[in-house]
């Protein structure tokens, strides 16, 4: 399968060439959306996969607060909220008159249900983390829900705008994964499996409605098919368009608009600091100065997306570009490899299956090599690398994208694949945590990331871009990706 | 008859058995986690623990297989762990794609192929038979997926005539449905056809070199109809032959051509479900595969038993 991908890919160049020039077929009352990852199931309360929230996010499912194309937090089902003084005590002001799609009312009680479900004891909800900080959550009366934290946490209305936190129903919590039930502006229709979600718009939305009445996802795994499925007009969009190589094709067509946006994704080459000779900090330093990182944007993702130095992407409130500290020097790599005794030295690198870590290796291991590396390359699959690497510690490095927005926490974490251990970095990111004022907070986010910087802990190579392609008369897609998810909700067509 | 049918049927149940047991072994010593892959990088223990306990995967291996196979043999294939529905309703969803697909296929392949096998060989070193054959070479060559790509460049992106992926369903209406698997029918068929049309010639040109051609010839009939006639029927055993094992890499082959043309069939699940560790879908689905491959090939053996009597006497062939 492996090397019929590559060689799809190969022929996307030669099939973009004779793309048809006919006008797209056009139906009006629906939007066709195209994702290359079909979700596992629908209930972003019961798993982690990216493609579940790409589905639900804004469309079915809303939380209490929620995330904008911009990355802010805005309101949700709660209109407005207040914090007390001491950061403990969250006041949520719910909105009246919401309903699920099978009609059961939204009030406190479903609050108190979604996050009391999500803490149970046998609770799946992949991101429980989320939720730790809350102590107790209380229903003064049906219309306002008053969370208490046992300790402060800046990032907590950050947190409950995740997919993860969405309200749900106790009618309906178990039947999710297949026939989700939520309060946002489409209800689920169907799921063919394996090809596609229908959604329509619910009649009994509490705010605007959608101007399109149908969404239509389409699941297409193949680069070169999801080429052919927008050329050919099967589909109106494609958000996250996987063919980067394809899209000088887009950009000639005035039937198409491409819309390169930010993520919250950062690409790394992650090293296991507890194994030597990645233990000493100038071998890690090494590797930095070793990667050309602009080479390997352009190589990797044809010369969209941003080097970066440090644990955070121009798109994350509190960037501090550190991407100038170590720049692309193979006689300083050497030399720094030298000083910590690892001249020629070798390196295993493991490689899960995206695009990024795959092309991504082939470049590193050429530039570290050129240093006097010994690498060897290790293609694995995801389940693989979940274990072995991620779960079991057994890799010297792994590229990996890190797509969780604002998750600098996982540096501060006692045990994480990194095997990191930096006090200073914990001490910091306590810190950090019990900000309350937003200034401090910025200030000490950018004082997280210089530690990061210094120490790299992981070779920090470059922000994952957001390519969009659509149809040029769509509007009102994401350009950014400030977390995972294809809110179509304000999607209209231009007249 | 009923004895070669007897052994025949043991054969099949005691293989049947074998592959249960050597696809549960091998999910089961794969590494990866399946609760960790729905999970994903930021779960705690405990939701990991929770969760495999829900799916069962707390229970002791032995008892596993025996959980597992038990409900197969009554109908029970288990639940997806990643999809949470039956495994027996994803199965009949996505048979409703792929059979048709290789029936398809198969009788598209059989249709090109034997014509133009039994032409070559008629024409056996002249100019017809040396471009038939040449183009079944490249044929054989070619990797199905590249020639469906070629197909959609064609079809679709410039002419505009069918599809370039995805399926409707059969709810969209017959002639829908068939639109969206003309094109990877087509791309499965060809590769095979150029092996069948190959193997079709070589057969039969031995059997035209055979006492009974000669003897037919003599008694006065036709070049064409000793040809058609006599030839033909008994050359058609290693092409049948040819067939049972076109039809398992025809299952095969749809995990490929069901990926380049988006189809929702059995060979993307079972792709799917290996990549995120859904064990009980891929134990059920490839036992199910096996069995289906077991009983064409069954099937492939009686025929061998119709088309030559000698062999179900148990006479040397």
């Amino acid at each position: 399968m492996r090397s019929s991908h590559l060689n799809t890919l190969a022929l996307a160049a030669s099939l973009l060439a004779l793309g048809a020039a006919g006008a797209l077929a056009q139906d009006r009352d629906t939007l066709r959306l195209g994702m290359q990852l079909e979700p596992p199931m629908l209930d972003p309360t019961a798993g982690a996969a990216a493609a579940i929230r790409e589905v639900t996010y804004a469309n079915i499912f809303e939380g209490l607060v929620q995330i904008a194309g911009d990355g802010s937090v805005v309101p949700a089902l709660a209109e407005s909220w207040e914090v007390s003084d001491d950061g403990l005590v969250y006041t949520f002001d719910l909105r009246e008159g919401a309903t699920f799609h099978d009609g059961t009312p939204f009030d406190c009680s479903i609050v108190q249900f979604s996050y009391e479900r999500a803490l149970a004891p046998d609770s799946t909800n992949a991101q429980k983390g989320l939720f730790e900080p809350i102590a107790s959550t209380e229903c003064p009366d049906p219309y306002t829900a008053v969370v208490t934290l046992s300790q402060p946490s800046s990032r907590f209305l950050f947190n409950m705008a995740w997919g993860d936190a969405v309200m749900v129903a106790p009618g309906s919590a178990e039947t999710n994964k297949t026939n989700p039930v939520g309060t946002g502006p489409y209800r689920f229709a169907r799921w063919v499996q394996g090809d596609r979600v229908e959604m329509t718009r619910y009649a009994d939305y509490w705010g605007d409605a959608p101007a399109i009445e149908n969404l239509v996802i389409r699941f297409i795994s193949d680069p070169s098919a999801a080429t052919a499925a927008m050329l050919a007009g099967d589909l109106d969009a494609f958000p996250n368009f996987p063919a980067p190589e394809a899209l000088p094709q887009f950009e000639n067509d005035d039937r198409f608009t491409v819309a390169v946006g930010a993520t919250e994704g950062e690409v790394l080459l992650s090293l296991n600091n507890a194994r030597a000779p990645l233990d000493d900090v100038r071998v890690r330093r090494a590797l930095a100065h070793a990667i050309d990182k602009e080479a390997m944007v352009e190589a990797v993702q044809n010369g969209l997306g941003t080097p970066i130095g440090s644990f955070s992407t121009p798109a994350s409130p509190g960037y501090v570009d550190f991407s100038d500290a170590y720049p692309f020097d193979p006689e300083r790599a050497r030399a720094l490899l030298e000083e910590a005794g690892a001249a020629g030295a070798s390196l295993t690198i493991h490689l899960p299956p995206p695009a990024y870590a795959r092309r991504g290796g082939e470049v590193a291991a050429a530039y570290l090599q050129q240093v006097g590396l010994d690498v060897e390359l290790v293609p694995i699959e995801w389940a693989q690398w979940l274990e072995q690497v991620f779960r079991g510690y057994e890799f010297d490095a792994t590229i990996v994208a890190h797509t969780e927005p604002r998750d600098l926490d996982i540096f501060a974490r006692d045990e994480y694949y990194f095997n990191y251990g930096s006090e200073a970095y914990r001490e910091a990111y306590r810190r950090y945590l019990a900000a309350t004022d937003q200034e401090e907070q910025a200030e000490i986010a950018g004082e997280l990331q210089r530690i990061l910087s210094e120490d790299q802990p992981a070779v920090f190579l470059y922000a994952l871009p957001k390519i969009g392609v659509w149809r040029a008369d769509l509007e009102g897609l994401w350009t950014n990706q400030p977390i995972p998810a294809n809110d179509a909700t304000e999607a209209r067509w231009a007249q | 008859m009923p004895r070669y049918f007897l052994g025949r049927t043991i054969a099949l149940v005691l293989t049947a058995f074998a592959a249960s047991l050597v696809v549960f072994v091998a999910m089961a010593v794969l590494p990866g986690d399946p609760a960790a892959i729905i999970l994903g990088t930021g779960a705690r223990p405990d939701t990991l623990a929770a969760l495999r306990a829900e799916m069962g995967l707390d229970q002791p291996v032995v008892w596993r297989y025996l959980d597992w196979i038990g409900g197969f043999l009554v109908g029970d294939l288990g639940t997806s762990y990643t999809y949470s529905v039956p495994v027996a309703d994803l199965v009949a969803q996505r048979a409703a794609v792929s059979l048709p697909l290789a029936v398809l296929a198969l009788v598209l392949s059989t249709l090109i192929a034997i014509p133009v096998g039994v032409y070559a060989a008629s024409r056996r070193g002249r100019a017809g038979d040396l471009a038939t054959m040449g183009v079944a070479q490249v044929g054989v060559a070619v990797p199905n997926f590249w020639l469906g790509l070629m197909l959609v460049v064609l079809f679709s992106l410039t002419l505009g005539w069918l599809p370039a992926s995805g399926f409707p369903g059969w709810e969209a209406g017959l002639l829908a449905g068939l639109e969206a698997l003309v094109l990877p029918a087509f791309a499965l068929a060809l590769p095979q056809a150029a092996i069948l049309a190959r193997v079709t010639r070589s057969s039969v040109i031995e059997t035209l070199g055979e006492d009974f051609i000669r003897t037919a010839r003599a008694k006065g009939l036709s070049g064409e109809a000793a040809l058609w006639r006599h030839a033909v029927p008994n050359a058609l055993i290693p092409v049948v032959t040819i067939m049972g094992l076109q039809f398992s890499f025809l299952l095969a082959g749809t995990i490929i051509i069901e990926n380049v043309f988006t189809l929702p069939g059995l060979g993307r699940l079972v792709f799917q479900a290996i990549a995120q560790r859904d064990l009980v879908t891929v134990q059920s689905l490839v036992t199910l595969l096996a069995v289906s491959v077991i009983v064409v090939n069954f099937v492939v053996d009686l025929a061998y038993a119709a088309l030559d009597p000698r062999l179900s006497r148990g006479g040397a062939r």
